[in-house]
């Protein structure tokens, strides 16, 4: 289990609880949370589960697979130094805190 | 408008109840389903979940409690019996329920093979549903043999999830090759070379007499005097779009049911969206089966209940997970008259042009050829066919007009 922030485009926060094993998506589809379409329910396919990471935790995740490293690059919005695809995350307790920034969608 | 009422509790019937109340709609909303589930993905069916990497629980595009929590009525296991126009009523095995909008979501049923074929006996399966796919998990043991019918995509699909888990694997295609009617020869070719290395056999251009057995299938024999022993069979022929709710309240249907262009079927009460629609697309009209169709499509026809829609035009994309290859579609390849292929570092991409215009990118394992496809099929850009062709030329250089 780890405390998610995510917050919207427009500010607004959400933290929740979300489930290890889930993914970063899967836990703002479950409580709803606008800005992550997440189209390809997290097939690596789509990159409508692009979102921000907080600088504080960007370097403590595992890094993108090259698969990911390309979506992003070509995704619209994206920035090198702070953005993920969020079906990509798997979550663990070593995330207990993690700021998720979600972009407009 | 007090009460929507949406039939088929899909892709796209749990997209719009969601963006119904995204976009503030106050009244009631009641989802009602056929299947005795909450909304899933089906894209899984076929892979993930088949092969056991996902679990259920992670299927289900909601968890329970979003339906409560955002005042859609859900209900399941409910069979809309017919629509009554004149009162604005559905009537379900549980009463008639009396609407103001009404959402036709009701996508559409895995073509069977006719009885005289075989297609009754036991172990011959279809893959559209839960429960089909619930129900052939226990056949998937190492060793046995699955013969599929049909090599589009999810026939495809099903045999890559069956070889990684040990069993042998004949696919037939009646046609002159597998991904005939989704892709090109090049595509095809590439994605078969996959199948052959792992030991799937395919046979292109054969038809099937009938699957064989007496009351369980036991085996297959082609048109050409073939036989071809098998523990299990899948049916992977296509869709037949849930139309017989509209036909039956006389609705104009033609391949789905016919909707303008705000999603609105000949009753100006009554949407269709998703699998089982057909909307205006160029001279014509379109029914796309995919889950990016169903959810914009979902979403258009929201606004359009609201008062606020816009015209619904798709940006359509695909994408099918096999062994290792991922393949990512993007466009429509209707009308090409050639195919450029490019190779990358880890994979490859085919690009549908028409004369100079950039039709549709199927990219396998090049998810930057796709990505950069989609966006320039989006802005209605075409690079040039002979610079993509030329894999010394960066994908990112490559000027579009
Ligand atoms: C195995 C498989 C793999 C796929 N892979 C991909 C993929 O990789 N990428 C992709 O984009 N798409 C894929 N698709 C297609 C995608 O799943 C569909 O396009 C999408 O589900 C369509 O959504 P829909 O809501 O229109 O229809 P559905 O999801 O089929 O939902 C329709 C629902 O309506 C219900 N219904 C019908 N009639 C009634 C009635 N009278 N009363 C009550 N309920 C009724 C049905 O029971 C069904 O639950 C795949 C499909 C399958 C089966
Ligand atoms: S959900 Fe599609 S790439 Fe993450």
């Amino acid at each position: 289990m780890a405390k998610i922030t995510y917050i919207e485009a427009d500010g607004t926060e959400h933290v929740v609880d979300i489930a290890t094993g889930k993914t970063v998506m899967e836990g703002a589809r479950d409580h709803n949370i606008a800005g992550i379409l997440a189209e390809c329910g997290g097939a690596c396919a789509c990159a409508t589960c692009h979102a921000y990471i907080h600088h504080e935790w960007f370097d403590k995740l595992s890094p993108a697979n090259p698969v990911e490293e390309d979506m992003l690059e070509f995704a619209v919005d994206t920035d090198p130094s702070r953005s993920r695809l969020t079906c990509q995350i798997t979550v663990t307790d070593m995330l207990d805190g993690l700021i998720v920034q979600l972009p407009e969608s | 408008m007090t009460h929507v009422i949406v039939v088929g509790a899909g892709q796209a019937g749990a997209a719009l109840s969601a963006r119904l109340r995204q976009q503030g709609f106050e009244g009631q909303i009641t989802l009602i389903g056929e299947e005795p589930v909450a909304p899933y993905q089906r894209p899984p069916l076929s892979k993930k979940y088949l092969t056991g990497e996902l679990p259920i629980d992670r299927l289900y595009l909601r968890p329970a409690s979003f339906y409560a929590d955002q005042n859609i009525t859900l209900m399941t296991g409910c069979r809309v019996e017919r629509i009554d126009r004149a009162a604005r009523r559905v009537i379900t095995p549980r009463g008639p329920l009396a609407y103001d909008a009404l959402v036709l979501a009701t996508g559409g049923r895995a073509r069977r093979l006719p009885q005289a074929l075989g297609g009754g006996l036991d172990g011959v399966y279809t893959v559209r549903t839960l429960a089909d796919v619930d129900a052939m998990a226990p056949e998937f043991v190492a060793g046995r043999h699955l013969f599929i019918v049909g090599g589009g995509y999810i026939g495809l699909e099903a045999a890559a999830v069956a070889r990684q888990r040990g069993l042998t694997v004949t696919v037939l295609d009646a046609s002159s090759r597998i991904l005939n009617r989704v892709a090109s020869a090049q595509t095809a070719d590439y994605i078969r070379a996959q199948h052959l290395a792992h030991g799937v056999e395919i046979i292109e251009g054969e038809t099937l007499d009938h699957l064989t057995g007496v009351s369980r299938v036991d085996g297959a024999l082609l048109s050409n005097g073939r036989q071809i022993p098998a523990d299990f069979a899948i049916v992977g022929i296509g869709l037949a779009p849930a139309t017989e709710l509209a036909e039956a309240a006389g609705l104009d249907v033609a391949d789905g049911i016919t909707v303008d262009a705000l999603c609105r079927t000949s009753d100006p009460a009554i949407y269709a969206v998703g699998d089982c629609a057909s909307f205006p697309h160029g001279a014509g009209h379109l029914r796309l089966e995919s889950v990016p169709n169903a959810i914009a499509m979902a979403e258009a026809a929201a606004d359009a209940i609201l008062g606020h829609g816009t015209p619904y035009r798709p940006n359509p994309w695909f994408w099918s997970d096999q062994y290792d290859m991922s393949l990512q579609i993007a466009g429509l390849s209707t009308g090409y008259d050639r195919v450029v292929s490019r190779d990358s570092d880890r994979g490859k991409s085919f690009w549908y042009f028409a004369g100079a215009r950039l039709l549709a990118v199927d990219a396998v394992n090049d998810p930057r050829a796709y990505m950069l496809g989609k966006r320039w099929l989006e802005a209605g850009l075409s690079p040039n066919p002979a610079h993509v062709a030329d894999a010394s030329r960066e994908l990112k250089s490559l000027g579009t007009s």
